[in-house]
């Protein structure tokens, strides 16, 4: 039972992380049509910006500083680079961000080496929340759930609630009448493009210091957003929630289970040696598996389910 | 005259590509007599390989609209069964000739693109990016699950010199395994060539302009990518046997995201609008590993640059802004342009200098191992700590940036013109 919470909590936490990042994605490729592949750069770009503010002036102006310039850094992309593309089409606009996925993982190499950095977590966040059957939960954790729920309820309260959430569906919807009504729709996607980065940068601010703020960092989260975005289905926000918290829990579980294939068919008693048919797959443990299962889960997705899990349309 | 041409142009076999493949072949062969430091026979014989699996790549690229993000999953599974069958030859447990080894490679390509590509090909556009990513990704993660196969951190290694040796050739010397891959090279290209002539070449580029009307008509748009990804994958598998053979060594890094990555960014930076652009690109690609990752550190950062701009600036890469001019060219217009070209070159090039100064200094200062703030670019010797070289550095680029821009207005303006007067020409010869 412990286990079990525990897991759960840190799936939770982790899959709430995956959501801050799939959310900025899901806005961005449902209002622009563009697959923003520099995404999780951005969420790079958010930690070692926050590690240079927090150096400076600490974590909490870190917290609304970092997010802040990496929105402006979006938003400048956007206007001097991907405008210039779109007419194009989709696919130059998915190369030129991943071109700029290139080059930022390169400049953060250059300013910050390539090495991790030592963003830590603040003091006041330090120490444990609360102890469950005996084992801690940290404090910074619960932040993090706290921090990924205020921002969720503030794009729902933003989108839904206000003129300029209203615009912005307007834009995504109906791009000419929104103009002919005297709408600058190319600002309001500019605004949308920086705003998802912006979210991508907190999820860093966020998340750096609870992982590692290393340049690899982009890479080893990159295709999980991806995969949570086409679980979800292409689009749907509340579709990226629930994938997110799916994927974060299963691979939180499958990271602590230690049991294979081998020790499963053991129970049954047949006995499994190495000269067995498939003792390279039965004698994995499922920790060994945990980093495919994302993957292999989109694969299955794909299969039996093309459109995701809450997609309204086939691609 | 024009109807003779055009009639001279719609047989597959006329005296235009009868010359172009003569002189295809002729390079291939002459090369490495042109080129023959052992330094330039690895490059020669990587360039072979990297021919043909650009092209195949932009067989889903550039003839499919399908932008594969996982592409090296062949190559590199490719590479893996073929030595892995090099290795059974040497055991004398299969009798092959060395030779044929890359087939092994390119049935493997085949095989799991068959297992693989129809989920890939379920979708088009911007999902198939992603779920090419997906695939790319889970073969990537496996290849550490499976050390059996994938040989672990090692990697598998094999010895190409084996098996029975007709002739004398033992492709000991890298010059008979180069004209090995040369003769792979030249096939490939010449089938991969023939495949976009053929029907369901054809279909494909349908499929990539406009997939409704071509289910409207009666097609299944998903069969056709599913068959050409099949293809491609075949040649990719082909170039994984080559990369086999050519290194001995095969390591898990061969099936990476940065593999399929670097396979995208040289076939677009090449040009996939047309069908020579990834032989540029491929080109490009053995140069910048080879050469520039040796030149300088920042190599990378200079790519992502180079790739950022002809994104924005020329989408159908080398091979567009080639065959632009070409037409210009054609019609006797490119005289005038010559000062303008002159003068984009010369700003830019002061432009870049001032850029890769402060590159090389940032780089020095952050990255480099060797102590003390001093380096040496191009020639000169910068102290990197000192405020004047990064002022001057600075200078520099402004300088660049203001002549590259009046040089670019110019050039505009001329292009425009000539462009007008080639369109006045067609007018008049089209009329009769």
């Amino acid at each position: 039972m412990e286990f079990f919470t525990i897991s759960l909590l840190n799936g939770v936490s982790y899959g709430l992380l995956l959501f801050m990042l799939s959310s900025g994605l899901t806005l961005i490729f449902s209002m622009m049509g563009v697959l923003n592949f520099a995404h999780a750069s951005f969420y790079m770009l958010g930690a070692y910006f926050a590690y240079a503010v927090t150096s400076m002036v600490g974590f909490w102006p870190a917290l609304l500083v970092a997010p802040l310039l990496v929105g402006l850094t979006g938003a400048a992309f956007e206007r001097f680079c991907l405008r210039r593309v779109h007419k194009f089409g989709h696919v130059p606009e998915l190369l030129i961000t991943f071109g700029l996925s290139y080059i930022l993982v390169e400049l953060v190499q250059l300013i910050w080496g390539r090495i991790a950095v030592d963003y830590r977590v603040p003091d006041a966040l330090k120490g444990p929340l609360f102890t469950l059957y005996g084992t801690q939960f940290p404090m910074y954790r619960g932040f993090m759930m706290l921090v990924a729920l205020l921002m969720l309820l503030a794009i729902w309260l933003l989108l839904k609630k206000t003129r300029v959430g209203l615009v912005i569906q307007a834009a995504l919807t109906h791009p000419e009448a929104a103009e002919a009504l005297g709408h600058n729709v190319p600002r309001v996607l500019m605004l949308v493009f920086g705003g998802g980065a912006a979210l991508a940068g907190l999820a860093g601010v966020i998340g750096g210091n609870a992982f590692v703020t290393e340049p690899n960092m982009a890479a080893a989260v990159g295709p999980v957003i991806f995969v949570v975005v086409v679980v979800g289905g292409m689009g749907s926000l509340t579709g990226a929630f629930l994938a997110s918290l799916l994927i974060g829990i299963v691979q939180t579980f499958a990271v602590a289970v230690d049991s294979s294939l081998m020790s499963a068919i053991g129970t049954l008693g047949v006995a499994v040696t190495p000269e067995t048919f498939g003792y390279a797959v039965l004698k994995l443990k499922i920790s060994q598996i945990a980093p495919i299962l994302p993957y292999l889960f989109l694969v299955l997705m794909l299969i039996f389910r093309p459109r995701g899990l809450l997609g309204t349309r086939e691609g | 005259m024009s109807t003779s041409t055009r009639k001279d142009k719609s047989r597959p076999l006329n005296s235009g590509r009868l010359v172009t493949w003569s002189l295809f072949a002729l390079v291939l062969v002459v090369a490495p007599l042109l080129f023959d430091s052992s330094l330039s026979h690895t490059m020669l014989s990587q360039m072979g390989i990297a021919i043909i699996v650009c092209l195949s790549y932009n067989m889903l690229l550039g003839q499919g609209g399908m932008l594969s993000f996982g592409h090296a999953v062949y190559s590199g599974l490719g590479a893996f069964i073929a030595i892995h069958t090099l290795n059974l030859v040497t055991q004398g447990r299969l009798l092959l000739p060395v030779s044929l080894v890359p087939l092994a490679g390119g049935l493997a390509g085949v095989a799991f693109a068959l297992m693989l590509g129809w989920v890939t090909t379920k979708k088009s556009s911007t999902t198939f990016a992603m779920i090419t990513l997906g695939v790319g990704e889970l073969v990537w993660a496996m290849s550490l699950m499976f050390p059996e196969f994938f040989g672990g951190e090692g990697g598998v290694s094999g010895n190409r010199v084996t098996g029975p040796k007709p002739l004398g050739i033992t492709f000991g010397p890298q010059v008979q395994l180069y004209y090995l891959i040369a003769f792979y090279t030249f096939v490939s290209t010449a089938l991969m060539f023939a495949f976009t002539r053929t029907p369901l070449g054809r279909m494909l580029n349908a499929v990539r302009d406009n997939p409704e009307r071509v289910e409207f008509v009666g097609y299944d748009t998903q069969k056709v990518r599913f068959i050409s990804f099949v293809i491609a994958a075949f040649f990719a598998g082909i170039s994984g046997g080559l990369a086999a053979l050519n290194f001995e060594i095969v390591t898990s890094e061969v099936v990476s995201g940065y593999r399929s990555g670097a396979y995208l960014l040289f076939t677009f930076l090449g040009g996939a609008t047309f069908f020579f652009g990834p032989i540029i690109g491929a080109i490009l690609m053995v140069l910048a590993f080879v050469l520039l990752s040796e030149f300088t550190k920042a190599w990378l950062l200079y790519l992502g640059l180079v790739f950022l701009f002809m994104v924005m600036f020329a989408p159908g890469g080398f091979a567009s802004l080639i065959m632009m001019n070409v037409r210009v060219a054609s019609f006797g217009k490119l005289k005038p342009l010559w000062s303008s070209y002159l003068a984009l070159f010369a700003s830019g090039l002061i432009a870049f200098i001032g850029v890769a100064a402060m590159i090389e200094m940032l780089y020095h200062l952050q990255l480099d191992a060797t102590p003390g703030s001093r380096l040496r670019f191009m020639g000169l010797e910068l102290n990197a700590s000192a405020p004047g070289p990064w002022a001057s550095a600075t200078v520099v680029l402004l300088v660049g940036i203001g002549l590259f821009e009046l040089a670019r207005r110019r050039f505009v303006v001329r292009w425009e013109d000539t462009q007008q007067a080639i369109e006045k020409e067609i007018k008049r010869r089209g009329a009769p």
